[in-house]
């Protein structure tokens, strides 16, 4: 088992020096140059000389490279390129560190509220196949498949902040306010963001034990008189742990486009609302620290699934 | 739902959903088949033009202007579903084929040929799909800017991803069975064999396969247009319609449900088919084996 569990860590850090080496490459090998891309066509051969000499766009791509991502490692992001005025530089590490927050605690709340309830939703759909619970369930959850998250947000916010008022419309926080103060503002993102992952953890997960119940050890069970919720609880459960982690993993590791959406729709003062905004402007250093940022949380999310399956695993506790 | 998703296909067979489901699925063959007819005729369709003025009001009301009432512009909103349905269905139609012409091509050229040729395309495959897609399209709109082109292209190459892995799975498990063998003692071409003994055998969980990923296709152009980072303005597309109009929902206005709604439907009738064609394709292999 550990032996797999490194190859799995070492598999992890593979990844994640190819993500940073696309992630800049994507803005370097690419047709078009970053200078004339941040000044526009217009630019005078000046002004474009001077952008180059700064972002020091004369050295060779593996110098810079070595260096962006030797910063990378040390929080050294550079400097963003939109949010600078002559003389006073901003960096991207404080831009980011202003925004990360909220969006760790956007993206935490909706984990928590979706991962037991869709797992609970998984095991009734599995537990009760083929009955109209069930049937409701698939209905509902293909329903929410195939709506964009921006459409669950419009209806939310049309009942609940515009006719009932319950909610305000936009989320906007001021600095010093406590957990307590910010929930109004976080329940509707939270909700668009639970419901949009909602939908796959939960097919998933009764896919995962509907494929447990369906082995043979399961039909002995039957055959030998074992009750229904203990079969499903103590022989099935077990089993099908190490899929449904995957599944959770999985879905968090999704929840990162979900992310993206719902913090444009509430205007969300988070991460991805920043990253957005730095791709319109084309803010290079800004949009590849935070695609960083977002990758890694990407690799985390599927590493954790893949130990934790590892773990659960019976039979693989064992060495041979 | 998120646009990285994908949809696991059901494997168990259960008798219990019948004609009902069938019903289910006419219904949104129909749905399907109305959106195709707008997007191909919609300047035939469409009452007013695409980009035309029709009331100095943001959101006016059904009735005052056109069927489904104005925009935050004044512009109709019926004229602008229906180019919207134009543009982006259009869209997802082209990136599906670009996709699945690329993904089959190297799918099957990998699994066919093996070797060298197979890791250093799957490998490449997995470096992609180590990222999220949504970020890689940030990425590449960030440094490449927006415009159809690299709209199109970039989603095709994600869906390609997609396809690859399929195509490849599915050319492995048609390339070891004795035809094909046959075909090769035979010493038919690469492409010969590709084209004659394993396309032929895959055409059936390929076809899932076109709904799924149309589907993301469409969930995935409006998503970048809705994030204002895919279709540009004056074109309506459904995604940016939602987008430009999402503050009309703070005077009641339906604005911005419309086109949203209008997304709902085509990717709610198709994964209900998908689900079905599945379904059906399922039972009919449980009949031959109790034949």
């Amino acid at each position: 088992m550990l032996t797999l569990i490194v190859r799995r860590l070492m598999h992890a850090i593979v990844v994640l020096w190819v993500v940073s080496v696309l992630v800049f490459a994507a803005t370097e090998v690419l047709p078009g140059d970053v200078a004339i891309a941040i000044m526009g066509q217009n630019a005078t051969p000046e002004a474009l000389e001077a952008i180059r000499d700064r972002l020091g766009l004369h050295r060779p791509a593996p110098v810079r490279y070595v260096e962006w991502l030797g910063g990378l490692i040390t929080g050294d992001l550079g400097i963003s390129l939109a949010n600078s005025l002559p003389g006073l530089e901003m960096k991207v590490s404080e831009l980011i560190a202003e925004r990360i927050d909220d969006t760790v605690r956007l993206a935490g709340l909706a984990a928590l509220v979706s991962v037991p309830l869709s797992v609970l939703l998984g095991l009734i759909a599995a537990m009760t196949a083929g009955s109209r619970i069930d049937r409701t369930i698939q209905g509902a959850t293909l329903c929410s498949l195939s709506v964009p998250e921006y459409f669950v947000a419009a209806i939310l916010v049309m009942i609940l902040a515009v006719q009932l008022r319950w909610f305000p419309v936009i989320s906007s926080f001021r600095t010093g306010q406590t957990f307590w103060q910010m929930v109004p503002a976080m329940v509707l993102p939270v909700v668009t963001l639970t419901i949009s992952v909602m939908a796959h953890m939960t097919r998933m997960t009764r896919a995962a034990v509907l494929n447990v119940l369906a082995s043979p050890y399961i039909e002995m069970a039957i055959l030998k008189g074992v009750g229904r919720s203990r079969i499903i609880l103590l022989h099935a459960l077990p089993n099908a742990l190490a899929p449904i982690f995957n599944v959770i993993a999985l879905n968090l590791a999704y929840m990162i486009s979900g992310v993206v959406i719902v913090e444009t729709v509430f205007n969300f003062p988070g991460m991805a609302n920043l990253m957005v905004g730095a791709v319109s402007v084309r803010d290079i250093p800004l949009v590849q620290a935070c695609a960083m940022i977002f990758c890694t949380a990407y690799v985390g999310l599927n590493l954790t699934a893949d130990l934790l399956s590892i773990v659960v695993n019976p039979r693989l506790r064992h060495p041979r | 739902m998120t646009i990285d998703a994908q949809v696991p296909s059901p494997v168990r067979v259960d008798k219990s959903r019948g004609s009902g489901f069938q019903t289910a699925a006419w219904i949104a063959f129909t749905v399907l088949l109305f959106w195709m007819l707008v997007a191909l005729f919609a300047p035939l369709i469409a009452p007013y033009g695409q980009g035309e003025l029709l009331s100095d009001d943001s959101f006016a009301l059904a009735g005052d202007v056109g069927l489904l009432g104005g925009d935050y512009l004044g512009r109709d909103i019926l004229t602008r579903v229906v180019y919207g349905a134009q543009m982006t269905l259009g869209l997802a139609a082209i990136i599906t084929v670009i996709g699945f012409a690329v993904g089959i091509a190297l799918g099957f050229l990998a699994a066919v040929s093996g070797g060298i040729v197979d890791t250093v395309l799957s490998r490449s495959i997995d470096a992609v799909m180590a990222f999220p897609s949504i970020m890689l399209a940030l990425i590449v709109i960030a440094s490449l800017g927006t415009s159809l082109e690299v709209l199109v292209l970039t989603i095709a190459a994600i869906e390609a991803t997609r396809v690859f892995r399929v195509s490849r799975a599915l050319a492995m498990d048609i390339g070891v069975m004795d035809f094909v063998e046959v075909a090769r003692a035979r010493g038919e071409g690469l492409w010969w064999i590709m084209r004659r003994e394993i396309f032929p055998n895959a055409t059936g969980p390929l076809a899932a396969e076109v709904g799924i990923r149309f589907t993301y296709a469409i969930l995935f152009i409006s998503a970048l247009s809705f994030l204002g980072l895919g279709v540009q303005p004056p074109n309506a597309d459904w995604g940016s319609m939602v987008r430009e109009n999402l503050q009309g929902l703070l005077f009641g206005s339906f604005a911005p449900l419309i086109p949203a709604a209008a997304i709902a439907t085509v990717t709610f009738s198709i994964n209900l088919i998908v689900d079905w064609f599945l379904h059906k394709s399922n039972r009919d292999i449980s009949d031959e084996i109790l034949q």
